[in-house]
């Protein structure tokens, strides 16, 4: 007798690699369903992201990237609470697929656009940003994207349009931040940009970073980024998108509108109330011993691209 | 001899008070150096020490409540966490000097003297260091009665810091929220006070 007999596999117990091909979206529903069985907080369990088919692009800074981990750890969105690690930790009920975006307003051909059919349909580009935010820290970020102008050209913008208008989602019950007392403000959060800043070819709309589909906490399932910008500009879960005649209201400037503009450029000149903003500590550069800062570029260091936006403006007023 | 081990036993939960109050700052500069404060731990350590120090106002504060209303006497515990705060408030504006600013000097004294939210801080802390520096028995006694006024420095201290955490963030938390009350409700008691009943018999 042998010791050992190879088992016999039977044909139709082998995975068919087209289904062997799409695993990951196996794991990814599983991990939604252990997601959805597991109660409450669901901490660390990570939702599912799928690689994306990119294309390089010349948008990228020369600077060691900020770690996924840290891009992913580290957020400010408020609706799923304020603390930095708030998001990652409550953004585990929060259902980003299927999702479609409604482009309104003064357009010749407004629509809903399905984001999955939109990234099948634009080449998603690779650009490397820096992300400096309001509170004076900053990242270096691979965003997975498209020009927030290949999707506004498909709605044919009226010659009135002067202004974009952007809204979140409001889910209560997929969002924890935007239950219960100490909501920090009012919902939807709501952003603008000019309509040339919204054309600008540095304006994307992302879909993901790191290669994969955008996690959760990140503003699942496509953000708006505006690197030249404090991060608060960058509104995330988009539903809606309006074209505009007047400048429409963004949430923080509502909210306390000494210290956060409507403009919102990357300034080191221009201080907020409560900090400076000379300075910003590079998130992950320099662990605990040693400060890490560095000093704000006008624009975050996109002038040559963006200065001519403002010529002739005050930025003093226009913070 | 019933006095003698009491004295001993305040003596040993004097200093324990004082090796348990440090396990936060100890704590929490651990997990800093071994990478355990996530991405931006210096901001995380720097935050810690600075809620730890007004917590300990917070304490040092509730003893004189805690004794007239409830009949609970920690007055002797009063001192240590009085210095624990002094402490915690020290480490905190130094870990903001050199971690968070980098000793960067012409950044920093613009900011102390110009920004309200650093202003207020660094005013609380400058407070807190006459009461600290007297806090012992020989300045008690050549004080006398100046060393109880000196030491009514504490409630503006404590209402500065509590106002610099509060801007210390855009929107208002549960737990600033909480915090701040518990400040709010202390120095209220104080106006309060006078007009209240006496429980105490003469």
């Amino acid at each position: 007798m042998p010791a050992y007999r190879p088992p016999v596999i039977a044909a139709s117990e082998i995975t068919p690699r087209s289904v062997y091909l799409r695993r990951r979206e196996f794991m990814g529903l599983m991990a939604g369903a252990g997601l959805a069985l597991g109660a409450g907080r669901a901490r660390a369990a990570a939702p599912a992201t799928m690689p994306l088919k990119t294309v390089p692009s010349r948008y990228k800074v020369d600077e060691p990237l900020t770690s996924r981990e840290d891009v992913t750890t580290y957020n400010n969105f408020y609706e799923f609470g304020a603390d930095k690690a708030d998001p990652s930790q409550n953004s585990g009920k929060f259902k980003p697929r299927p999702w479609t975006i409604t482009v309104d307003g003064l357009v010749g051909k407004p629509q809903t656009f399905d984001v999955d059919k939109l990234i099948a349909d634009i080449p998603i580009e690779e650009r490397i940003y820096r992300m400096r935010c309001v509170e004076a820290w900053s990242m270096v970020i691979p965003w997975n994207g498209f020009p927030l102008k290949a999707l506004l050209d498909k709605v044919e913008p009226l010659g009135s349009a002067k202004y974009v208008a952007f809204e979140t989602v409001v889910r209560p019950e997929e969002m924890p931040g935007q239950s219960g007392y100490f909501q920090p403000m009012p919902w939807p959060y709501v952003e603008g940009l000019r309509l040339d800043e919204a054309m600008h070819p540095l304006t994307i709309l992302a879909v993901g970073l790191y290669g994969e589909t955008l996690p959760n906490q990140n503003g699942a399932p496509i953000r708006l980024v505006v690197p030249w910008k404090y991060g608060f500009k960058g509104i995330k879960s988009i539903v809606r998108v309006s074209l505009v005649e007047t400048q429409p209201p963004n949430s923080w400037n509502s909210l306390q509108g000494s210290e956060y503009g409507f403009y919102a450029n990357v300034n080191p000149e221009v201080d907020h109330p409560r900090w400076s903003q000379a300075t910003e500590r590079r998130i992950g550069e320099s662990g605990f011993f040693g400060s890490g800062r560095r000093p704000t570029l006008m624009f975050n260091g996109y002038a040559d691209e963006v200065a001519s936006l403002y010529a002739g403006m005050d930025l003093r007023a226009n913070y | 001899m019933a006095a003698a081990r009491s004295a001993l036993v305040d003596g040993l939960t004097g200093w324990g008070i004082y090796v348990v109050g440090f396990v936060p700052a100890v704590a929490s500069f651990w997990l800093g150096a071994t990478g355990g404060l996530g991405a931006d731990p210096v901001r995380a350590f720097e935050q810690t020490l600075g809620l730890w120090a007004l917590r300990f106002l917070i304490l040092t504060l509730a003893i004189t409540p805690l004794r007239q209303l409830a009949g609970i006497n920690l007055l002797r515990f009063r001192r240590a966490l009085g210095l624990l705060a002094f402490w915690y408030a020290a480490m905190h504006f130094t870990v903001y000097l050199t971690l968070d600013r980098g000793l960067l000097w012409d950044t920093i004294l613009p900011d102390i003297a110009r920004r309200p939210f650093i202003t207020l801080g660094f005013s609380a802390f400058v407070l807190l260091i006459p009461l600290a520096v007297t806090s012992n028995r020989l300045s008690i006694r050549r004080l006398g009665k100046n060393w109880r006024r000196l030491h009514w420095l504490i409630y503006v201290a404590v209402a500065l810091a509590a106002v610099h955490y509060l801007l210390a963030t855009k929107v208002v938390d549960p737990g600033q929220a909480a915090h701040v009350g518990l400040i709010v409700l202390l120095l209220g008691y104080r106006l309060m006070r006078p007009l209240l009943p006496r429980r105490r018999p003469a």
